[in-house]
């Protein structure tokens, strides 16, 4: 059963010649309940803004969403954010700004037993003895756990994350988003969770299902690429993994042709497109 | 030696300055020399808290009439300003609204504001107060505003991610964001408050540095001019260094 379901989505942003930017053009998506979907693409494609919507954060032009059966219009009380850069309160404890999504989201309990919610948040990602320290004291990592666990402490029905590993090094990344799929799956009820990510690896290793997302302007979707394998996944185990490699090979075909076929369109954006391509395949072995 | 020229280097400037004053008194007889400017006052000083007269008093009294005066007005303008700012910042069509009246307003001179002020309150007491908060709250309303202006995209997501309410965005977010912003603001706002209370009192004659120096001047005891003048530099001086404390504590934390 579909669980969000996006309907001929399109949104344009008003520039400063007057005519306005198409972003994203009729799009489209559905996702099963409890499942964790990747929306992958380069940079620029509109990504961030197709997850706004889903969101509630921004509205589309045009087409609905709808969120367990109720159509979306701002921000859900049971969706939570993890976002690239942290957002983070600077001068606020980790504590402190994990409580006051708890505070915000659970109005009616005690202060104790809010703060008792953040602690046991952040005790869940590892940050039990950093519960007094500002972000400013964090290393980026640490940032972005305490962002993880503010994610987690409501008990989230719906979760989207903004390439939330994107700010970190490689190393920090992998053991954070093994914790992230710990979390995902310890959890009683499943959270449906979306992510946008510009890492092909970092999608196969987390999503049951890869979306790439193909860059016009204005971009569209392409079919849905499911990943079926095995879990727990590691990086490690991926890189060697049949199945992971079909996968691999079939995102970053389709996200190629795509950059293939704009590049055609739009000759002299040429050099940039195939240097980004390569990237993309780079990246991705 | 680093630390020495520390030292050094303002002590030389000041003796420049001193040489210059002396030089000028030569020239000009009635102007007093630092050495009879200091035979004049040195009652003043080394007696600051004694009151002979009005306005015949120590240095320390007189400053602190005029510290009180300062402190009542500024204390007015933020109240005022504060909020105003806040108001400025989050609402586009106030801004758009105001802004053209506050640029006409912000360059015209306490001189202006204090007969207005005898006008509408008849008395010099409140008419001086009412100069001070009118000129000094400008740099708190123009900073409050540019800091709320300045809240990064983030914190405003994490507003929105969480659906907090109005009032838990204006206490958990707005303002800690905004506070280094108001800061300065309130620390150029004592600025003028203090070049404003040297005026009004020359105009409406209350006891203070700002009274004494007018009345010494109508009384041709030229001295005791300049011993207003070196006082109000330096309480000015220090009242900006204090605040210039508060602001670097708030940028740390």
């Amino acid at each position: 059963m579909a669980f969000i379901e996006a309907k001929g989505i399109s949104k344009s942003f008003a520039t400063a010649s007057g005519s306005p930017r198409p972003i994203l053009r009729d799009i489209s998506l559905t996702v099963a309940r409890g499942a964790f979907i990747s929306i992958v693409g380069t940079m620029g494609s509109g990504k961030s803004t197709l997850l706004s919507i889903l969101a509630g954060l921004i509205t589309a032009d045009s087409g609905t969403v709808v969120i367990d059966g109720e159509p979306v219009r701002g921000v859900r009380t049971d969706a939570a954010f993890v976002f690239q850069n942290y957002s983070l309160l600077p001068w606020f404890s980790a504590l402190e700004n994990v409580r006051l999504a708890v505070q915000a989201a659970f109005p009616g309990s005690s202060r104790a037993t809010q703060t008792e919610r953040a602690r046991r948040a952040l005790e869940q990602v590892g940050l039990g003895n950093a519960v007094s320290r500002r972000p400013g004291q964090l290393s980026g990592g640490m940032r972005q756990r305490v962002a993880i666990a503010r994610a987690f402490a409501t008990d989230p029905e719906v979760l989207f994350l903004d390439e939330p590993f994107g700010a970190l090094d490689a190393l920090t990344r992998e053991t954070l988003q093994q914790d992230l799929l710990r979390l995902c799956s310890s959890v009683e009820r499943p959270v449906t969770t979306v992510m946008i990510t510009n890492s092909v690896e970092e999608a196969i290793l987390l999503s049951d299902w890869i979306v790439p997302i193909l860059p016009g302007p204005p971009s569209t979707l392409g079919m849905p690429i499911p990943v079926q394998l095995a879990r727990p996944r590691t990086i490690a185990q991926l890189a060697h993994d049949e199945d992971a490699t079909r996968v691999r090979a079939h995102v970053v075909a389709t996200l190629t042709a795509a950059l293939g076929g704009r590049s055609r369109r739009m000759s002299s954006k040429r050099g940039a497109d195939s240097v980004a391509a390569r990237a993309l395949v780079e990246e991705s072995r | 030696m680093k630390r020495l020229m520390h030292l050094l280097l303002p002590t030389v400037g000041v003796a420049l300055a001193l040489a210059a004053w002396w030089a000028a008194s030569v020239m000009v007889p009635e102007l007093p020399s630092p050495a009879r400017t200091w035979q004049e006052s040195k009652i003043y000083i080394l007696e600051p808290l004694v009151k002979r007269g009005e306005t015949d008093q120590g240095i320390a009294l007189l400053a602190y009439y005029s510290l009180v005066r300062v402190a009542q007005g500024f204390l007015l303008g933020i109240v005022i300003g504060t909020p105003a700012g806040f108001l400025l910042g989050v609402s586009p069509l106030l801004t758009r609204m105001f802004d053209p009246l506050m640029q006409v307003m912000r360059p015209i001179s306490p001189l202006a504001w204090l007969p207005l002020g005898l006008v509408l309150f008849q008395k010099s007491e409140p008419a001086a107060l009412f100069a001070i908060a009118v000129c000094s709250m400008w740099p708190t309303i123009i900073n409050t505003m540019m800091g709320v202006r300045a809240i990064p995209q983030d914190y405003w997501n994490v507003a929105k991610v969480l659906r907090l309410s109005r009032t838990t965005t204006f206490v958990k977010i707005i303002v800690p964001a905004t506070l280094p912003y108001m800061f300065t603001g309130y620390r150029l706002s004592l600025g003028i408050a203090w070049l404003v209370i040297v005026a009004s009192e020359m105009l409406t004659g209350a006891p203070g540095v700002g009274g004494f120096l007018w009345q010494e001047y109508n009384s041709l005891i030229y001295a005791h001019i300049l011993l207003a003048i070196i006082t109000i530099g330096v309480i000015g001086f220090v009242l900006d260094r204090l605040m210039g404390l508060a602001e670097a504590r708030l940028r740390t934390a």
